[in-house]
């Protein structure tokens, strides 16, 4: 079992908190003069995204977690499962709910995704910045309308709803960012 | 380390405040007469207290330490000279790094022949003082520290009111018993055998008694347990327990500056030397490596004296009410 001593924490290090695998976000080091020193440090599990505050003895080992990141491209889902491929070795990967989350609203097939694994199992899947997806549903704007900034709501083709300028159409393929779910362009 | 950081992360006010506390500090001790002294930062000895540990470095190949203090070095001039006398220099600890940590770091140390505990917290209080009320003249009001106030309580009277327990007779499983009773989270790895006793007492002091003290004052705590007495002279107090004449001076919570009355005995002094690398070893670290020529001035005679080291990023942290010690020093670790 591999571990880290509390002198290797830093931002970023991955290390297992109440069995689940977690990212250290904060490490401060208290020592009360020439005393005992402690780590309290912040850490993020990322399993379920929530954060989690500890403190250990200082020299006091962490049993490290096994944390890998991929490219892989998503293939399809089957309704309980997304599937991804990593393309070179065309191994497949099956990612529940919990570990795809929110992505599942951005991704409808062949986009490059990053998935984290953990021990070999997916345990997180991120989208591209951005993706290009249709317009599968969204009412016509009104003619003449040409209020600066107005927006009207829109469905995709996966389901998700983004807001969209008031001359987007049915069947226009726009331009996505992920990382605020925010209209960007015609694409 | 990000690029192209090669501005200072500290103000200009800072950065003249930093100079006009150097100047004032010279000014004090000039005043008195007492000698500025310089001694290595290179050594071939290294620290053996169990919570510190030397930087390394290499002369010729052979491996030498950047001291953790000049704490030996000093002693050995003293015990030459018998004149007081203090050193501003640089200190270097492997291992620290944070909001109150910088590996490398500017220490005030002073040692005054004839002082006893009382006198010297009584100079270390004057200097922070004239400190204090002299600091914004040329920067123009990043302070407002202008009449600090000075608490003085022993490690006795702040456990027994703060946490419930006498710190001189409590065992270690007293102490866990204290934190469960006083909701204090448990560290990991820290277990209740006899030898996590001075773990537990620091534990309790960060997070019981030193959120007590007054927080925008300065506060001396003194007589420590004889389990801490790092090199102070153990003797008996009022109440027949060995104490530590061992003080710490904070400003709120923040520890500022250390001071022992000095330990003068070569015969106990080697054997703390060699209590502490059996606690390193314990700790699964390397064993200092023993000043010899420390112990050779102990032999010859060290007067009786009292020391104190102040950090100065610190003390210039309250005196320009910053929060992060990086905002104090003009290139921090990940700059340097």
């Amino acid at each position: 079992m591999a571990t880290y001593s509390t002198n290797q924490f830093k931002n970023g290090l991955k290390i297992i908190l109440d069995n689940d695998p977690c990212s250290i976000t904060e490490n401060n080091v208290v020592k009360p003069g020439k005393g005992q020193a402690f780590n309290k440090i912040k850490a993020r599990n990322l399993r379920t995204g929530r954060v989690l505050e500890r403190t250990f003895k200082s020299t006091e080992s962490v049993e490290a977690a096994d944390v890998d990141e991929m490219n892989v491209e998503y293939l399809y889902s089957d309704g309980e499962y997304w599937h991804f491929m990593e393309p070179s070795s065309f191994e497949q990967y099956a990612a529940d709910a919990i570990a795809v989350g929110e992505t599942a609203k951005w991704i409808k097939g062949q986009e490059v995704c990053v998935m984290m694994l953990w021990n070999g199992e997916p345990l997180s899947i991120t989208p591209p910045n951005f993706v290009e997806l249709a317009v599968a549903q969204t009412d016509p704007g009104l003619k003449g309308d040409t209020a600066q900034g107005a927006t009207k709501p829109a469905t995709l083709e996966t389901g998700s709803e983004v807001k969209v300028p008031l001359f987007i159409d049915e069947g226009d393929i726009l331009k996505i960012d992920t990382r605020t779910g925010e209209y960007v362009s015609r694409a | 380390m990000s690029e192209n950081n090669w501005r200072t992360q500290a103000s200009n006010e800072i950065l003249l405040e930093r100079a006009l506390m150097l100047k004032n500090i010279r000014a004090f001790f000039d005043d008195k007469n007492i000698v500025e002294v310089e001694t290595p930062l290179l050594s071939h000895a290294s620290t053996t207290d169990p919570h510190l540990d030397s930087l390394q470095s290499r002369f010729r190949g052979d491996v030498c330490y950047l001291n953790t203090s000049p704490e030996y070095a000093m002693k050995r001039l003293l015990a030459g000279w018998g004149k007081p006398i203090y050193q501003i220099c640089k200190a270097f600890r492997d291992d620290e790094l944070g909001a109150n940590h910088n590996p490398e770091f500017t220490l005030l140390e002073w040692y005054r022949p004839g002082y006893n505990m009382q006198q010297l917290m009584a100079e270390l209080a004057d200097l922070v003082s004239v400190l204090c009320c002299s600091s914004d003249r040329a920067v123009g009001g990043i302070s407002i520290m202008k009449k600090p106030t000075f608490d003085y309580i022993s490690y006795q009277q702040a456990f027994e009111r703060f946490v419930g327990i006498n710190p001189h007779q409590a065992t270690a499983s007293e102490c866990h018993q204290a934190a469960l009773t006083n909701n204090v989270e448990i560290p990991q790895g820290l277990g209740t055998g006899d030898g996590e006793l001075t773990g537990w007492m620091d534990w309790l002091l960060t997070q019981l008694v030193l959120p007590e003290f007054k927080k925008d004052g300065f506060t001396f705590l003194y007589d420590y347990p004889a389990s801490q007495c790092a090199l102070a002279k153990i003797t008996l107090n009022e109440n027949q327990m060995l104490v530590a004449k061992r003080f710490e001076l904070f400003f709120g919570e923040n520890e500022l500056a250390n001071g022992f009355h000095e330990l003068t005995d070569p015969d106990e002094q080697l054997r703390r030397f060699k209590l502490e690398n059996q606690t390193r070893q314990l700790l699964g670290k390397d064993c200092g490596n023993i000043d010899v020529n420390f112990l050779a001035a102990l032999e010859h005679g060290l007067p009786d004296c009292s020391g104190v080291a102040m950090g100065l990023d610190r003390f210039l942290m309250v005196l320009t009410k910053t929060m992060d010690i990086k905002q104090v020093l003009s290139f921090s670790w990940n700059d340097a």
